[in-house]
């Protein structure tokens, strides 16, 4: 009757799930961008009629723009540092053998599980314990990093696996010593897993409220800052605005490093010095 | 060979993963200008020893000598060693000229004199004009020469290769080896080639040494190998063979004898016989060294037996004979000069055959 496989036939309620699936998981983030052209300070149907007067708002808002720049120093310094560190990780996982390893991936990897909160709370406590420190910007990196690490090292693993550790070896057989062979041949090699690792824990840092609310002190992050107006109803519609300018920005991030890491070792991609 | 004339000199070398012993004292020399090649089986520790030459794996114990400096402090990018990987290790984002020239940064030339030394290296690897692909592009035999090129265009006083033919299929296989016994013989470098394939060993090497278990059972020329093995296990490893149990009866100045099960009390020329009268020994003797006749040959050594199984190869043919006193049929390989097997028609399954051989043919060896 029908030429298709039996496993690979259509299933009605398998089809059904799925769709449920995707209304309940995107239907409340479509709201958002339809409440903030909504011309009403009310978050109510119906829709009175389209206005970008909150995005108008929004741009006329100094705290707004200090806690987006604080985000962005916060967010680049974070991307920076925690993909340095998991390439350090990761290429130490991979390529060494040495004891204990499991347990050493295992306190990596910690953080996706630990709540935030528990760190963030940890974290203040040590910091306010030394008095040097108080909670700035700087205290938020160093919390963001603990949450990205992980990100970023499961995101290098596989970059670092997949490549063959006879390349290696060919280079130093060809005359380099580590510090020239990584730069000459496994960093181009690992290149679009360090590319997508930046643009995910850029975003995961820009996006991060827990340890944020915890470990920074009068400079808010802009997750802080929405907390901190959503109790005034007046200004709720332009936070609306704001969180769709970082849904906007932070979606289309996201595919990038996804569809970047997916990149093999494509031609043309890194050109080579010569030598 | 002393060691005074050998190029690389390795000397009691051990090497042991964990508790693993993947070379066991080991002591052999190479000498300049050599190809030699390392054949075993896999975990024969073959490609370990070759690992520990480029400086990839310490040597737990002993020394590495290689031009007289002992190479334990020197780290793979010093020393005087390329290497052909097995999997070739191709720089995947760089395009061949790149790939070939990587070794040359240190040497700080001008780009002009680079670029000419890489084309110099395509011409000798018969890839002219192909500095410009893309590693992507290239099939596995042109892989192969790349990664053979960018080792060469330093000028190493050693170049190990790691099975670097076995990806290939059998026609470029036998191809690549012709090249690369004229490429060895044109830039005389030392070549240390590591392979499974006793074939290409033999066709490859001036010496080569088998490997099994981490010891080197035998170093030899092919002929040496082949005809005069010294263990059973080197004799069953390189080509097939035939061993039957015997005792030697008389060891005289000229010929002794030897009671063999199978093949009667068979004499062998005395100087090739070091065991004591009366000695338990056993006879080898290859396959193409028998001659089968429907009828007793002449002036020879002969055994009558059953035809057991014919397989008619082409250029040879295979016989499996049942022989009174051995239980395992004598494997025999037979050209055919004439048309057919050359038995005639008149030979079937379960006919009588003669079996005959020569005198020096037979391998004596200790008993297992």
């Amino acid at each position: 009757m029908t030429d298709i496989p039996h496993l690979q036939r259509p299933n009605r309620a398998l089809q059904f799930y799925a769709a449920l699936f995707l209304i309940v998981l995107y239907v409340p983030i479509l709201l958002i961008p339809l409440f903030a052209f909504n011309d009403s300070i009310y978050v109510r149907f119906p829709l009175q009629g389209f206005t970008t007067r909150w995005f108008v708002e929004l741009w006329d808002r100094q705290p707004v723009w200090d806690a987006f720049g604080n985000s962005l120093r916060v967010g680049v310094a974070v991307s920076i540092i925690s993909t340095i560190l998991g390439v350090i990780t990761a290429r130490a996982i991979t390529r060494y053998r040495m004891p204990g390893k499991t347990v050493l991936v295992g306190f990596v990897m910690t953080p996706l599980i630990v709540p935030s909160i528990i760190f963030g709370v940890a974290l203040l406590v040590v910091i306010s314990r030394i008095d040097l420190i108080r909670p700035t910007l700087y205290t938020v990196a160093l919390g963001h990093v603990i949450v990205c690490l992980p990100f970023a090292v499961a995101t290098l693993i596989p970059r670092f696996e997949g490549f063959d550790a006879s390349i290696e070896e060919a280079s130093a057989d060809l005359g380099e010593n580590g510090w020239w062979t990584f730069w000459r041949v496994t960093f181009p090699g690992v290149m679009p897993g360090i590319v997508a690792s930046m643009l995910l824990t850029f975003v995961i840092s820009f996006d991060e409220f827990v340890m944020a609310f915890f470990l920074s002190g009068n400079e808010v992050t802009l997750p802080i800052l929405i907390w901190s107006q959503l109790r005034f109803s007046q200004q709720f519609p332009s936070i609306l605005a704001l969180a769709t300018l970082i849904l906007f920005f932070s979606i289309p991030l996201i595919l990038l490093a996804m569809w970047i890491n997916r990149l093999g070792l494509a031609p043309g991609q890194i050109e080579g010095d010569g030598a | 060979m002393t060691t005074s004339d050998a190029f690389i000199s390795i000397r009691e070398v051990s090497k042991y993963f964990g508790t693993f012993k993947a070379i066991d004292t080991v002591s052999l020399d190479i000498a300049g200008g050599e190809f030699f090649s390392l054949l075993g089986a896999s975990g024969s520790g073959k490609t370990t020893l070759l690992r520990m030459l480029a400086g990839f794996e310490p040597t737990t114990q002993g020394e590495i000598h290689i031009d007289g400096m002992p190479m334990s402090p020197v780290p793979p990018h010093q020393r005087p060693v390329n290497m052909v990987f097995q999997s070739y290790a191709i720089f995947p984002h760089l395009n061949v000229r790149d790939n070939i020239a990587y070794g040359l940064r240190k040497a700080k030339l001008p780009r002009e004199q680079r670029y000419a030394m890489v084309d110099r290296m395509l011409e000798l690897i018969k890839l002219p004009g192909y500095g410009l692909r893309r590693a992507n592009e290239l099939s596995g035999g042109q892989r192969q020469r790349v990664a053979l090129a960018r080792a060469l265009i330093l000028r190493p006083k050693v170049l190990l290769l790691d099975e670097p033919l076995g990806a290939l299929d059998k026609q470029l296989r036998e191809q690549m080896q012709l090249e690369l016994r004229a490429l060895q013989r044109k830039v005389g470098i030392t070549f240390v080639f590591v392979t499974h394939d006793q074939e290409e060993a033999l066709t490859l090497s001036d010496r080569i040494a088998v490997m099994e278990g981490g010891r080197i059972l035998q170093v030899d020329t092919p002929g040496g190998l082949y005809e005069a093995p010294r263990s059973r296990a080197v004799a069953s490893f390189i080509g097939s063979m035939n061993f039957f149990a015997g005792q030697v009866r008389r060891n005289g100045a000229h010929d002794a004898a030897i009671e063999t099960e199978g093949l009667g009390t068979i004499t062998v020329p005395g100087d090739s016989l070091r065991h004591a009268d009366g000695a338990a020994v056993q006879v080898a003797l290859r396959p193409e060294k028998f001659t089968v006749s429907p009828t007793r040959p002449d002036g020879r050594q002969a055994v009558e037996g059953q035809l057991l199984n014919a397989a008619y190869l082409g250029e040879r043919s295979h016989f499996y004979i049942t022989i009174p006193g051995r239980n395992d049929p004598v494997a025999v390989s037979a050209q055919n000069r004439s048309r057919g097997s050359g038995l005639g028609p008149a030979v079937e399954a379960g006919g009588t055959v003669w079996l005959s051989w020569q005198d020096d043919a037979c391998v004596v060896l200790d008993p297992e």
